[in-house]
């Protein structure tokens, strides 16, 4: 909601012409967020600051067009820092309102606003996703130097640390256009919280605000992704509105289709998922399957390669989440459509039991079975070992003994924030001997991954084979 | 009606083909004796698909449709009229055909009229110029058919020979012969007897039936002094002692009238026998026949009797308005009051797969998980050692003759009572085990058989008390079927309620991924509305709209209760692990669980196994489950402190809008109290940024309150406010004093768990004390209050009135709106709020768990109480304000 810049240029209050805005005086203006006002605290010719606050309106935050709340809102979006924290709804401010010093025009003092001057940015509440260091790894770069002092989430609970807020504090020689051309960019790369309410035609303003300065830096990548990611997202879904009833966070719920902590082994070119992927066809193949369901589909990249396959003549993919199955649906949509054809894309769950995939060569589980609570895990092979009953079952999880090859996976941590667990190759093993022995199948296992000699493979596989022809469990 | 009328009596639900001849006036019998809806004519078949009801191109299309048509009537059990010529033997056996895959009876009504009536008719006819060649070709295939209908498999045939007969002819409807519904009982239904004459003296005996014995002291009848009858589920005979016996008290008893008794198999094939047909005579039969020897040379003409009674038994009776069917076997919900071969099969044989098991005997297909229907499905046939509820279906051949027991459940009671055998009269070809267990070995390895058998045979097990519910084995994975799509729910205090696919399609997923076992989640709380909006100053919120809202209700007594801002808790908790087995059907050693508002446990299992103990050991002392003579109760209850469940979201929602105004607005005053020392005109920003930082100050504040560290189980603490069920009842008709003195017992029993929930009784026009109290509560920092009706479940002329309407103190309140929430310009806004879908929600969701609730209490089966529970669940995902 606040930033200041000052100067100790001689005279400071040059900083006046160079912004385009008095010192005197307090000047207002409004912005979609609420109202935008100027000011001076100081305003001598050895120092000058001038502050710009936002001052957000709440309310109108989540007003509908109707003036009535927009019933898809959630309540994150009533209750939230839009109007004390340095967003991006500041740095849209901070654009609308010193739109010709972001251009570096200065008839005035054109001499001043093209040279580097004694500059001093304070953002007192600014939200850094990331740690107060990524501040630092921003700014530095740029030629700030950087005092970033994180903000204590609650000083009454000092066991919950520090909030996402830094007190920031850039100094330097910098020219004034590229100090707020930095800010404009950077606040939302930092906060990397949804735009609620930027207008959308971001790249270009990324592209205008980044000129000479973002293609060399060396967090390019990351800026970019931050601020182009986040596209408005405000339909709350039913499931964040389930997440909601039980004062969760919505992303609590709604994460079927999260991407993994872990993504690729350290040394390998191959992503994890290619892997698996791989081994799971080449297992399918051997067993001379034709009719397959990937059952946990995601967002269906399974069904790819499967479809691809004609000796599999009969594909279903299966999700318990409308969005993961929405996703597949897009992905299937782009394949030919003979091939389409062979597909059946249905929503199921793996502790209902489903008709609908009785009868199959195979079953495919895949990165499946770790998501699921352990004590539902015994209605998950009732489902699917002993009702849906398919020549073979594949079922790979991670091997949680590999955990300690990820360098960046804390210890204690599972791959995967939904996890509700990760086995060893025993723990594996006992389970699957015991899902055997109870359905009639028998169990055997490969390793997914190059197997290291201490901790085994990144991922394990399991090829269960029925070995009666007994049908359906009812 | 002159004596020479033709009656024509046909089953009440059969497929009627008339046959004739064009022009020999089928359509006008039809239109005369039946409903026009009950009459499908190809000719207006037809009409529908080519728009000429004389195209004869399109008549394999009519025929399509008439078969589609035909199938959704008799599936849905209506009478179906086929007005078309059938006169060919390929278009009746489609008709054939059509019946039998509904499992009803063909009946075919010939109009034979002489060819010239037919000629005449056709001629008179102006839309039907025939060739006389085409009339001639449908009287012969006539002719030649008419000896051949009863070999197609019509089971009733009447010809009409003269336009005299077919004008006189009256047509009746006559019952199924299985149809049974106007007996409502009370029953006394019986499993298998083979036999075993002393055991059903002595059950009968236990029953209160008085026993009528014949001048040589045979037993040959009994009945009740309340009238209540008993229904035999088959094999009376075969295998046990006294098969003669046990034949004449049957036949004295349905003769009387005080007995029903549906076919088994083994009468089916004594009856066979009997007739001296070639049967084998293993399982039992020799013993049976040469006892029947020996009764006929002491009484003759006794087999003669014997023949006659199993000759006439019906596999399968429909009593109690449809509520109750019994079979010997079982029969799935789609056979009952049906009629075909494979009826009758399923009725006497069970759902077969045509596979043997390693001990010879026919593998079974466990139908009754399948089961969905409402009736009650009683039957023997499968000796097991313990009868359990299998989705609303009940075996009770618990092997008497095998040395087990001798069963009979009393409905509508659903009590068992049993006697032992006196001995082993027959070794059993599989040893008597669990049904569960059977079922696995039945779909698994050997391995899990031969275990099962290596423990030898099950002892049965201690006779049950009056209090013990009979066993349910609960599936434990149900179908999807049971809740994916748009679902429409009947509850009995709010009528139907729909949940749209899209819910269903979240609380599915949910469901899956969060909830604890749905055996455990037998209910889940509803959504409460807050009052209507206060137009107090400084104030959303004030008790008179809820004062108001109840007056206009027309509730007199209201109670107000301390909200406790914690989580909604949801506690099922069970005596012991034995009663979760039994109940529940959940072996795997919890006695109990904890859940949210949507079905997530609090807890690790660990945990909820520690906090479960402790709850059960104060019900324990309290003599909670003695008094309501229950091994479980379900209970409501707030769990505390917020921030056990919610601390994620506290810290990162609420905590962190509070750092953020802590960081920004003294940076913010500071820089506004420096512009105004150099004489910058900023004075009302600064005021109102003083305003909000005072704000922010007690936004923090407010939800400090409901934080509070806790470690294991330390520091959690559980208000309960409501008993929601116990084995025996439902407890949303007794007061909320009831309920609150039950918290209260429960509090002494551990005050360190409990927390009592104060309370304020009052008629509905006490409103100034509570806006008192309500106001001392949220003045020190409560969250506020929900004012009740003090009867707990009340209708009102506008049907269920709202069970709670919460009134938020206005501190608490900044959570929800905000900490800025209160000024002036804001609070006008936020005023424009729309209650009317919350409490709209709020009823459908009620509704939903008193539905659910009455279900579980009333023994129905898990899918019926998880088809509420998974609807409450889905209808939270509806969007409505989430503030509210």
């Amino acid at each position: 909601m606040l930033v200041t810049i000052s100067t100790t240029m001689y005279p400071a209050t040059d900083l006046g012409f160079l912004l385009h805005k008095h010192p005197e005086k307090l000047q207002s203006f409004p912005v979609t967020a609420g109202t935008a006002h100027v000011f001076y605290p100081e305003a001598t010719v050895r120092r000058c600051t001038a502050a710009l606050l936002l001052e957000v309106d709440p309310v109108a935050l989540v007003r509908g067009t109707r003036g009535q709340a927009a019933e898809s809102f959630t309540l994150g979006q009533y209750v939230n820092d839009r109007p004390y924290a340095a967003s991006s709804m500041l740095a849209v401010a901070l654009s609308r309102v010193f739109k010709t010093a972001m251009s570096s025009r200065c008839d005035a003092r054109p001499q001043a606003a093209a040279a580097p001057l004694p500059l001093e940015l304070h953002v007192p509440a600014l939200p850094c996703r990331g740690g107060a260091d990524l501040a630092g790894r921003l700014f530095t770069p740029l030629g700030w130097q950087v005092a970033a002092s994180p903000i204590p989430l609650d000083p009454r609970f000092p066991d919950w640390g520090d909030s996402r807020y830094v007190d920031l504090r850039l100094t330097g020689p910098m020219r004034l256009a590229d100090a707020l051309n930095h800010l404009y960019v950077l606040l939302p790369v930092l906060d990397d919280a949804k735009h609620y309410w930027v207008s959308t035609d971001e790249i270009d303003k990324l592209v205008r605000a980044g000129q000479g300065w973002l293609a060399g830096h060396p967090e390019r990548d990351l800026i970019t992704r931050r601020y182009l990611a986040h596209q408005a997202q405000m339909q709350r879904t039913a499931l964040a509105r389930l997440a909601e009833v039980d004062d969760s966070a919505a992303d609590a719920l709604d994460n079927a289709t999260d991407e993994p902590r872990v993504t690729q082994e350290p040394d390998r070119a191959q992503s994890l998922a290619e892997l698996r992927a791989s081994a799971v066809l080449e297992a399918l193949r051997t067993t001379g399957a034709r009719s397959v369901a990937d059952l946990g589909c995601g967002d269906g990249k399974l069904l790819v390669p499967l479809l691809a396959d004609t000796t599999f003549t009969r594909v279903i993919g299966t999700d318990v989440s409308s969005r993961a199955l929405e996703m597949a649906a897009r992905r299937l949509a782009r394949m030919a459509e003979r091939q389409q054809e062979r597909a059946e894309l249905f929503q199921s769950s793996l502790v209902y039991r489903d008709d609908r995939l009785t009868g199959l060569d195979a079953a495919v589980l895949m990165e499946v079975i770790e998501h699921i609570d352990p004590p539902r895990l015994a209605a998950m092979a009732r489902t699917v070992f002993g009702f849906a009953r398919p020549g073979t079952v594949l079922v790979t999880t991670p091997n949680a003994e590999h955990n300690v090859r990820y360098a960046t996976l804390a210890a204690g941590t599972f791959r995967h924030r939904d996890h509700r667990f990760e086995w060893t190759r025993p723990q594996f093993r006992e389970w699957a001997a015991g899902v055997a022995g109870k359905f009639g199948y028998t169990a055997a296992f490969l390793p997914v991954g190059s197997e290291d000699p201490e901790v085994g493979p990144p991922t394990q596989l399991a090829i269960f084979s029925r070995t009666d022809t007994t049908g359906s469990d009812r | 009606m002159s004596a020479t009328n033709r009656e024509i009596a046909i089953p009440e639900l059969s497929l009627v083909a008339l046959v004739g001849m064009s022009g020999s006036g089928k359509s006008t019998f039809a239109r005369r004796h039946f409903a026009p809806t009950e009459v499908l004519s190809s000719d207006f078949c037809r009409g529908l698909v080519a728009d000429d009801e004389n195209d004869q191109a399109a008549t394999r299309d009519a025929f399509d449709v008439l078969y589609y048509i035909a199938g959704k009537r008799l599936a849905a059990g209506r009478l179906t009229v086929v007005d078309a010529t059938n006169v060919q033997a390929d278009a009746r056996r489609q008709l054939v055909e059509a019946a039998r895959s509904q499992d009803v009876l063909p009946v075919a009504i010939v109009l034979d009229l002489p060819e010239q009536v037919c000629a005449q008719r056709n001629a008179q006819r102006q839309d039907r110029q025939f060739g006389q060649h085409v009339l001639r070709r449908q009287h012969d295939q006539l002719r030649r058919s008419m000896r051949s209908l009863k070999r197609e498999g019509f089971r009733h045939i009447w010809v009409l020979k003269t336009p005299e007969e077919a004008d006189s002819a009256v047509v009746t409807r006559v019952a199924m012969f299985n149809d049974l519904r106007d007996e409502t009982g009370p029953f006394d239904v019986i499993g298998d007897v083979h036999g075993c004459l002393e055991e059903l003296e002595e059950l009968l005996a236990m029953l209160g039936y008085a026993a009528e014995r014949d001048q040589a002291g045979r037993l040959t009848g009994a009945s009740h002094p309340q009238q209540r009858k008993v229904i035999f589920l088959g094999d009376l005979v075969d295998r046990g002692p006294d098969t003669p016996g046990v034949l004449r008290l049957a036949m004295g008893m349905t003769a009387a009238g005080n007995a029903f008794a549906v076919a088994g198999n083994h009468e089916a094939k004594l009856v066979r026998a009997l007739r001296g047909r070639d049967v084998k005579t293993s399982h039992g039969l020799a013993e049976s026949l040469s006892q029947l020897d020996a009764a006929e040379a002491a009484e003759p003409g006794f087999r003669k009797n014997v023949e006659r009674f199993l000759d006439g038994l019906v596999s399968h009776y429909v009593f109690d308005a449809g509520q109750l069917v019994a079979a010997h076997a079982g029969l799935k919900e789609a056979y009952h009051g049906r009629a075909s071969g494979r009826v009758r099969a399923f009725a006497l044989y069970g759902d077969t797969t045509g596979e043997t098991d390693e001990f010879g005997l026919p593998v079974r297909y466990p139908w009754a998980n399948d089961y969905r229907g409402r009736a009650m499905v009683l039957y023997g046939h499968t000796p097991i050692p313990e009868p359990e509820w299998v989705n609303n279906t009940l075996c009770l051949d618990t092997g008497c003759v095998f040395g087990g027991r001798l069963t009979a459940l009393r409905y509508p009671e659903r009590e068992l009572v049993c006697v032992p055998a006196r001995r082993t009269y027959y070794e059993p070809a599989r040893p008597l085990v669990a049904a569960s267990a059977a079922s696995a070995a039945s779909a698994a390895s050997a391995a899990s058989a031969a275990s099962a058998a290596s423990a030898g045979p099950a002892v049965p097990a201690a006779s049950a008390g009056p209090a013990a519910e009979v066993r349910r084995r609960e599936p434990d994975v149900l179908d999807i079927g049971d809740v994916l799509g748009k679902r429409i729910v009947q509850t009995r205090h709010h009528g139907r309620i729909t949940i749209a696919e899209r819910n269903a399609a979240a609380a599915i997923e949910v469901m899956s991924r969060f909830a604890v076992d749905p055996r455990w989640l037998v209910y889940l709380p509803p959504t409460m509305s807050p009052v209507a909006t206060s137009q107090r100053s400084g104030l959303l919120e004030h008790p008179a709209e809820a004062f108001a809202a109840y007056r206009s209700a027309g509730v007199d007594a209201v109670i107000c209760e301390e909200k406790h801002m914690g989580s909604r808790c949801v506690a099922v908790v069970c005596a012991d692990e034995r009663v979760a087995a039994d109940r529940f059907g959940i072996e795997d050693g919890s006695a109990g669980a904890v859940y949210t508002r949507t079905g997530r446990p609090f807890f690790s299992p660990e945990l909820t196994g520690r906090l479960l103990d402790r709850l059960r050991g104060a019900l324990t002392r309290a003599g909670i489950f003695d008094e309501l003579a229950s091994g479980w109760v379900v209970l409501d209850a707030e769990l505390l402190p917020w921030s056990a469940k919610a601390e994620d979201l506290i810290r990162d929602q609420y905590a962190t809008v509070g750092a953020a105004a802590r960081a920004a607005l003294p940076a913010v005053i500071d820089v506004l109290e420096r512009a105004a020392a150099s004489g910058r005109d900023v004075d009302a920003l600064l005021a109102s940024m003083r305003a909000r930082e005072a704000n922010a100050h007690a936004f923090t504040d407010a939800y400090r309150r409901y934080c509070w560290p806790v470690s294991g189980l330390d520091g959690v603490q559980l208000a309960p406010f409501q008993l929601l069920a116990s084995q025996k009842a439902t407890f949303h008709d007794h007061d909320h004093r009831w309920h609150m003195k039950l918290a209260e017992r429960l509090a002494a029993a551990d005050p360190l768990l409990f927390l009592t929930t104060r309370h304020v009784v009052t008629d509905v026009t006490g409103e100034d004390e509570a806006t008192k109290w309500w106001e001392e509560l949220t003045r020190s920092g409560g969250e506020g209050m929900v004012v009740k009706p003090l009867a707990n479940y009340v209708r009102g002329p506008h049907g269920l009135v709202q069970p709670g309407l919460k009134v938020r103190g206005g501190e608490y309140l900044r959570i929800i709106y905000g900490p800025d929430y209160t000024q002036a310009a804001n609070l006008d806004r936020l005023r424009v709020r729309n209650v009317g879908a919350k409490r709209s929600l709020a009823a459908r969701e009620y509704a939903l768990g008193l539905e659910a609730l009455d279900r579980l209490v009333g023994g129905e089966p898990l899918w019926r109480v998880h088809e509420c529970v998974f609807a409450v669940l889905a209808l939270e995902s509806e969007p409505v304000d989430p503030r509210l």
